[in-house]
């Protein structure tokens, strides 16, 4: 610790002002603050003193997605085997998804890396993590054939007309991630939608035509023909039952399946105050009101959606990933209390909304998020207006 | 009912007239910079919709449609040639009369509305909803309810819109895009937003 600290103090006046490299300062603030917390303080107050600065509380988002990201590769290679008739063993499944999503991922690091850099020297504004969640959330919510090309164009949206042309991490009126997975769902509809693109059939000197994919859980309750008896039965026959949705070893997103690991995530980061309970718990609620009003609503020989089980709602497709970590993002998320509350009930809503209403997509959560982020400004300004009148009473 | 219920919520969500059609930008975009003012003018706009695309249904219907004037003896006679014009003066007309009304209610709300009110008369918002009116072939209610409907999609749109530039107060926005540059922008993405409910069909 010692030498790194003389190391870096001794780098540090090329970076201050004056010195040749001054340009690079972000990326020097950048990398030390990985080892050291900074010294500046404020001049003015308030001050809030706490070590859990944007750094602490954005890796710790990071810790809480990496087995996300582990699962993902794994149910990549398995379901790839799986469509080529294999036995899909631990070790192969890891090598063969391995193989899809580390690229994957590495190349929305690498461009997104960039567009940070470049804007943190040219603009001037110190870099920050918000990146790296970013960078992680982004993979993660893509299907895993998506070309690397369109991963990097989609995390560059994100990134640049998403958060830094607002000025950065902090700024930002829209999740990146999010944004720039929106833009590749509009700009590339057939690369992102569809059963054939949740499978990896890529595998090395396998012919493709072989692979039979299988439809997502969402697509196979969206296709269920009206008067076939209760939709769980359908999904149950296609191998979908409640616990095969709950522990997420199904065609889908790459990191969006596991339900398990988005309880156990978003419990955490609760915990440790990164997190949101109020929009999490709304969203549950938002889900559970609107599906159980649906299924009162629901007929014989009406839309089959219309009967699922709300419980089914929460864990099938990419909810529960967008609501444990999206919706909880506190940047574009609403900061007042009674908004939270709102806000993810409102999420809830719209992704049932859309999951059975619209034939256009799909899936609805990740669109629900956008829309609502579009509102959190307005929600909160609406509860600081109640609150102020309120307080006027009294005056 | 059912059919107005949808048309309503067709034109709030999935036909928003401005996050959809990208009609009514320029007050949009002009007037969004503070709340307060920004929810005058939505509701303005609201009020306004609502009496002149009933208004401009009743003119269509009885004096321009093809085969209109058949109550004064000319059921050959097609004006529809003449509606836009005709659109037009009948939303002057009645932006007027809401201008003496709000000045006469609320000088606060007309001062800081200021040119923006008169600007409604060619707000594209109006008098799009009245052309998309005629080219659905709305019966009377229809046309009221989608009116009120466009109307408060354009409310929904400007007012978080304006929360959201609020919010953008503390954004450091590149010098070449602050102002309009970065409110464009903005618009770009709500409209992603609101693609959400692009494809129900109701």
């Amino acid at each position: 610790m010692q030498l790194l600290k003389r190391f870096f103090d001794g780098q540090r006046p090329h970076f201050e002002p004056g010195g040749r490299l001054a340009r690079y300062l972000p990326l020097f603030d950048a990398i030390e603050t990985v080892f050291f917390t900074p010294a500046q303080t404020t001049s003015g107050g308030p001050h809030v003193r706490d070590n859990l600065d944007v750094k602490r509380f954005m890796t710790l988002v990071i810790v809480m997605l990496l087995p996300h990201l582990f699962f993902g590769i794994y149910n990549t290679g398995y379901q790839a085997l799986l469509a080529y008739g294999r036995e899909p063993q631990l070790l192969a499944s890891l090598l063969i998804g391995l193989l899809h999503v580390l690229p994957m991922v590495l190349v929305t690091y690498a461009v997104g890396f960039f567009w940070e850099v470049l804007f943190a020297v040219i603009r001037g504004h110190g870099m920050s993590e918000g990146l790296f969640v970013s960078c992680m959330l982004f993979p993660l919510t893509l299907p895993p054939t998506t070309p690397l090309w369109q991963v990097a164009i989609g995390i560059s949206f994100g990134i640049v007309i998403g958060k830094e042309i607002f000025g950065g991490t902090g700024r930002n009126f829209l999740n990146p991630a999010l944004t720039g997975r929106a833009f590749l769902f509009f700009a590339f509809p057939v690369r992102m939608s569809g059963d054939a693109v949740w499978t990896a059939t890529r595998v090395a000197g396998e012919n493709a035509v072989d692979a039979v994919t299988a439809a997502t859980p969402l697509a196979v309750a969206a296709l269920t023909p009206a008067n076939t008896g209760p939709i769980e039965a359908a999904l149950d026959s296609a191998g979908y039952g409640f616990w095969d949705l709950f522990w997420g070893l199904y065609p889908g997103s790459i990191g969006g399946t596991a339900a398990w690991l988005c309880l156990i995530g978003v419990t955490a980061l609760c915990l440790m105050g990164i997190a949101n309970y109020r929009i999490v718990l709304g969203g549950v609620l938002g889900i559970l009101a609107t599906g159980y009003l649906f299924n009162a609503l629901a007929t014989d020989g009406g839309n089959p959606w219309l009967g699922l089980s709300p419980f089914y709602h929460l864990v099938m497709g990419g909810y529960a990933f967008a609501l444990a970590y999206m919706a909880t993002e506190p940047v574009s998320g609403p900061d007042m209390d009674a908004a939270r509350w709102v806000y993810g009930f409102l999420i809830g809503a719209l992704t049932l909304l859309i999951r059975v209403f619209n034939p256009a997509f799909p899936e609805g959560a990740m669109l629900a998020v956008l829309f609502m982020n579009l509102f959190a400004p307005l929600m909160d300004h609406v509860v600081v207006q109640m609150r102020l009148r309120k307080r006027m009473v009294n005056v | 009912m059912e059919n107005l219920i949808s048309i309503f919520l067709n034109s709030v969500f999935v036909g928003n007239i401005l996050l959809a059609y990208f009609l009514g930008m320029c007050s949009f975009v002009a007037v969004s910079k503070t709340l307060n003012t920004s929810v005058g003018l939505g509701l303005a706009v609201v009020f306004v919709l609502t009496i002149t695309t009933p208004a401009n249904w009743l003119v269509y219907r009885y004096l321009l449609a093809p085969g209109a004037l058949a109550w004064a003896g000319l059921p050959n006679a097609d004006l529809s040639f003449l509606k836009f014009i005709t659109f037009i003066a009948v939303i002057a007309a009645k932006v007027q009369i809401v201008e003496m009304v709000i000045d006469r209610y609320s000088p606060t709300l007309y001062s800081a509305l200021g040119v923006f009110l008169p600007l409604i008369a060619v707000n594209c918002a109006i008098l799009g909803t009245a052309l998309f009116m005629v080219e659905r072939h709305y019966n009377f209610a229809e046309a009221l309810v989608f009116g009120i409907g466009s109307g408060v999609g354009w409310l929904l749109a400007i007012v978080s819109m304006s929360a959201i530039r609020q919010k953008m107060r503390y954004a450091d926005v590149p010098k070449g895009l602050e102002g309009f540059g970065i409110t464009m922008i903005t618009t770009g993405l709500m409209a992603m937003g609101f693609m959400l409910f692009s494809g129900i069909t109701l």
